[in-house]
């Protein structure tokens, strides 16, 4: 797929190498000249200088062609109108606009933008990391609307040498894979969970801390 | 514009300071927005209204200067993107009857029309009048 990235900074260097190690082609626009030379040594990607909103360098940059646009600059009146014009004038299938103010994920959203805030994916991170030791990784799916995490079992576990078909979790909340001597399978209700499984919970947000205490024991 | 409004100027550079002011002299209850307090120097002394210093693409900034109540938003900081920014938020976000944005670049003029945002473009505006001088010197007898 041809992606096209504007913005600068490291995020975008280490998103550009990402996706291009994905087997992506990527097209960055970045208004520094000085940054850009910097990029076009340092990555296989096409670099184009100028104002990522201006339909002329968009057009320069193949926005015709790309299957995607991911809009990051550090101003977010710029990454709104940087999709506008992408979803406009060159239709492109999908454009992603940074929220930078968390407000304004809701607000791009409103305006035909789907927009995505870090501030709130790592308050949303660190929140849950500090609430359980146990919990290794949560990512929201859905837009927010459900939560998948994995589980760290110990011997305090209260779920650990129960099968899952005798564990009093909360309706909505499911077992979805379990790791195990790193193997990943399926469970069903008569597996059995054991200390040292890490567990891939499925949880939507309304249930997710009762799920979650009810899987570690724990009451924070 | 008999009726009374209540009207937010987003940017209070050279064109937004007279937007205020001129309102302000009609008898209308206007906020001035900028993101530098001394922007605001350019409003006339006998300014009536409000000033208030942020960022007008923060929601909290609109919220604080009452954008869901007001009957007009106009949008004239030197930035095209924060004024279309700004004019789709009043439009969408807070319902504002009345809602238009400066833009310099003639290139957004038709994207953001399509979408209902009164755009005033016064480098197609300037380009017009030039035009129009030329062309009545042209067609005047001599």
């Amino acid at each position: 797929m041809n992606i096209l990235i504007v913005g600068g900074g490291k995020p975008v260097y280490f998103l550009c190498r990402t996706f291009l190690a994905k087997g992506h082609e990527v097209t960055i626009i970045n208004r520094d000249h000085d940054e850009c030379i910097q990029l076009a040594r340092r990555l296989n990607a096409t670099i184009v200088h100028g104002d990522g909103s201006d339909p002329v360098i968009l057009e320069e940059a193949g926005a015709h062609a790309a299957g995607a646009v991911l809009a990051v600059t550090p101003n977010d009146q710029d990454n709104l109108a940087v999709c506008q014009i992408a979803q406009l004038r060159f239709d492109t299938p999908r454009a992603v606009a940074l929220a930078n103010d968390p407000d304004n994920e809701e607000v791009f959203k409103k305006l035909g933008v789907s927009a995505f805030s870090t501030t709130r994916i790592i308050t949303s991170l660190i929140e849950q990391r500090t609430l359980l030791d146990d919990v290794i990784n949560l990512i929201p799916a859905g837009e927010g609307k459900v939560n998948i995490t994995e589980i760290a079992l110990t011997e305090e576990s209260p779920v650990s040498g129960n099968a899952l078909r005798d564990l009093a979790l909360p309706h909505g909340c499911l077992v979805a894979v379990v790791l195990r001597n790193g193997d990943a399978v399926v469970p069903d209700g008569s597996t059995e969970l054991r200390a040292g499984d890490h567990i891939v919970v499925i949880t939507l947000p309304g249930n997710h801390g009762p799920a979650l205490r009810a899987i570690t024991g724990e009451t924070a | 514009m008999s009726e009374h409004l209540y009207a937010v100027i987003v940017g209070c550079g050279r064109l937004g300071a007279l937007l205020a002011n001129q309102l302000s002299r009609k008898g209308h209850s206007v906020v001035a927005i900028d993101n530098d307090a001394d922007a605001f120097a350019g409003l006339a002394a006998e300014y009536s209204g409000f000033r208030i210093e942020g960022e007008a693409t923060e929601l909290a900034v609109l919220k604080e200067a009452k954008v869901d109540k007001a009957d007009l938003v106009i949008s004239t900081t030197r930035e095209d993107n924060v004024n279309l920014m700004v004019a789709q938020i009043a439009k969408e976000v807070f319902k504002v009857p009345r809602v238009m944005a400066r833009v310099f670049l003639p290139e957004y003029e038709d994207s953001y029309r399509r979408m209902g945002i009164e755009v005033v473009c016064p480098t197609r505006a300037a380009a017009d009048m030039f035009l129009n001088a030329l062309a009545e010197e042209e067609g005047s007898p001599k």
